[in-house]
């Protein structure tokens, strides 16, 4: 493998490690709490406020639906605004943000459903708000489920950065379709495949091990049966 | 302690709100251990959860430790709370804390300093004999280990009041024994008082100084534990009774009478002795004074409360006189008499 070769690859691969790791941080930021706000204002939760549920659910929903090559070139103007310009790898971040926000939402709100009804029922029984009962029975219990819905979400979103080169964005996926696609060098193509494939498996494999670690609720003799 | 008053609870339902709780009404004194019996679907986890605002009643007034409860909301209620611990039937532990740190959760609500939480969660620890388990988490420990725990946790704040929601329905009868004898002991070293709800009237029997037996929505029949076991006057108590205490006749005995003619010579009767009587030799005494012939069908003698209550299934052969004057003699020394029927003479009896 020649020295241009790794330097590119090298190249790409911060690119995407920066473009995902900045996303998915500011999609978990603001998804995880918008997954609590898309539970607990459902009919008969613990803050019910059905109409702003329905309104929040459509805006999310919406994101989800917009093809995210759509949603990046949409979105440029919002781009230009907040990091100033709307090509390279930064200005890639944030249609990323924001494809990625209601995705992790939906994933955090369905491990927040899981939770057994029991232990809100037995927080409220011992005089808990509902903020506290969000923070103190809520996330820790669903934790390793939002673990498991974050690697997802970081699997995803490498997927989703290989469209970045669009917006000169950069990343692993664009060197692949320059130089692989574009100008025939099949072998740049087979190594950024394989630099994907180990980024992926480490990521899963890293997820994995935390979700498993977090999760209490199997007996020593389960967890050493996975 | 608790007064409930006229409760009525309607939940919305397909066809219109259906009445799950229809004028309840009950008095529960300071340190009393209370029972509510009754099948599924009778309301009994519906009232308990009235008593903490779970559930709102749709009318009617609940007071605990003087306070009227259905008045109160967001933080007032929250501390209202507080003074009422609650249990329930599948222990409802986060899983992803220790028996310790389960303990320690209340406590982090009301914002307790860390040192004060320590101190308490370890007192509360050996309350109900878990200290060695305090890291635990609720997969590594038994069904009785996660209820111990649940009742640690509810006492934590130090409640006057105990709610306990089918908390032994999930355990099997060797650890219900212990976790009843665990709530009868905080019963009497913490003063405190307990709503239990159950369908089991064997758990009744074990702790409960007195019982409502809940049916439909309504109190159906109450009172101290004892009288209801030995004289319950509701059909649905009396299902329960028998549950626990077997007065079914035997088959063989039941279809004997059936096709016996009412003229028939022996007569089966029971004899049912409560309390002090119980402890007298009243029978010996009657087969001696009216020379009666005497074959024992069936017998029992249980503890309710530490009271005995015994019951004995006889036939009887004899003048119809000597009969007659026998069971005179029984009622005047306050033991009830049940006439089940006659068998003919011929017949042999079967013990």
């Amino acid at each position: 493998m020649s020295q241009r070769l790794i330097g590119l690859l090298l190249d790409a691969l911060w690119e995407t490690l920066a473009m995902v790791g900045v996303s998915c941080f500011l999609a978990a930021l603001v998804g995880i709490p918008l997954g609590v706000v898309l539970l607990v204002t459902q009919r008969g939760h613990i803050a019910e406020s059905p109409l702003f549920n329905r309104v929040v659910g459509a805006l999310v929903n919406a994101t989800r639906s917009t093809p995210f090559i759509i949603l990046m070139v949409a979105i440029i103007p919002l781009t230009r605004l907040i990091v100033g310009t709307s090509i390279g790898t930064w200005a890639a971040a944030v249609p990323l943000t924001l494809a990625a926000i209601p995705f992790v939402a939906r994933l955090a709100e369905a491990s927040l459903r899981e939770v057994d009804p029991g232990l809100i029922e037995a927080a409220q029984a011992m005089g808990a708000t509902p903020r506290q009962i969000v923070a103190k029975v809520l996330i820790p219990e669903a934790l390793p489920g939002i673990v498991a819905g974050m690697t997802i979400t970081v699997v995803s979103l490498i997927g989703y950065s290989a469209m970045a080169g669009a917006v000169g964005g950069g990343g692993l996926g664009d060197l692949g379709i320059r130089y692989g696609y574009q100008r025939f060098e099949g072998e740049v193509m087979a190594a950024v495949v394989v630099v994907l494939i180990v980024l992926v498996s480490l990521v899963q494999w890293a997820g994995d091990r935390l979700a498993r670690q977090l999760n209490k609720r199997l007996t020593a003799k389960q967890a050493a049966a996975i | 302690m608790i007064s409930i008053q006229n409760l009525r609870k309607l939940f919305p339902g397909p066809d219109g709100p259906v009445t799950v709780l229809n004028g309840i009404s009950l008095e529960i004194a300071q340190g009393e251990t209370f029972g509510i019996i009754g099948r599924s679907g009778a309301g009994k986890s519906t009232l308990v959860r009235c008593v903490n605002m779970l559930e709102r009643p749709t009318t009617g007034n609940i007071r605990v430790a003087a306070r009227e409860m259905t008045t109160l909301n967001g933080a007032a209620l929250g501390e209202a709370r507080r003074g009422i611990g609650m249990i329930f039937q599948h222990f409802n532990l986060l899983s992803s804390r220790t028996a310790a740190q389960n303990i320690a959760l209340p406590l982090e609500l009301i914002g307790h300093p860390r040192g004060e939480i320590a101190r308490r969660v370890d007192e509360m620890l050996a309350l109900v004999g878990l200290s060695e388990r305090r890291d635990a988490y609720p997969a590594q420990l038994s069904g009785g280990q996660k209820q111990r725990v649940g009742i640690a946790r509810a006492l934590a704040t130090k409640p006057s009041v105990l709610l306990c929601d089918e908390a032994t329905s999930a355990l099997d009868p060797e650890t219900t024994k212990q976790i009843l004898a665990l709530l009868k002991e905080i019963n009497r070293s913490l003063g405190l008082t307990i709503m239990l709800i159950t369908h089991e009237m064997e758990v009744v029997r074990e702790v409960a100084d007195r019982v409502a037996v809940l049916d439909h929505g309504e109190v159906v029949e109450s009172g101290r534990v004892f009288d209801v076991f030995t004289d319950p006057r509701h059909p649905v108590s009396r299902s329960f009774v028998g549950e626990v205490l077997n007065r079914e006749l035997p088959e063989a005995l039941a279809s004997r009478m059936h096709q016996s003619p009412s003229s028939a010579e022996h007569l089966v009767f029971r004899i049912i002795f409560t309390g002090p009587s119980a402890n007298q030799p009243i029978v010996s005494e009657m087969v001696r004074r009216f020379g009666l012939s005497f074959n024992i069908l069936q017998g029992h003698v249980d503890y309710i409360q530490g009271s005995p209550y015994g019951t004995l299934t006889v036939e009887a052969s004899g003048t119809e006189q000597a009969k007659q004057s026998a069971l005179d003699f029984l009622r005047l020394n306050n033991l009830k008499v049940e006439i089940l029927g006659r068998v003919p003479a011929t017949d042999r009896a079967v013990a």
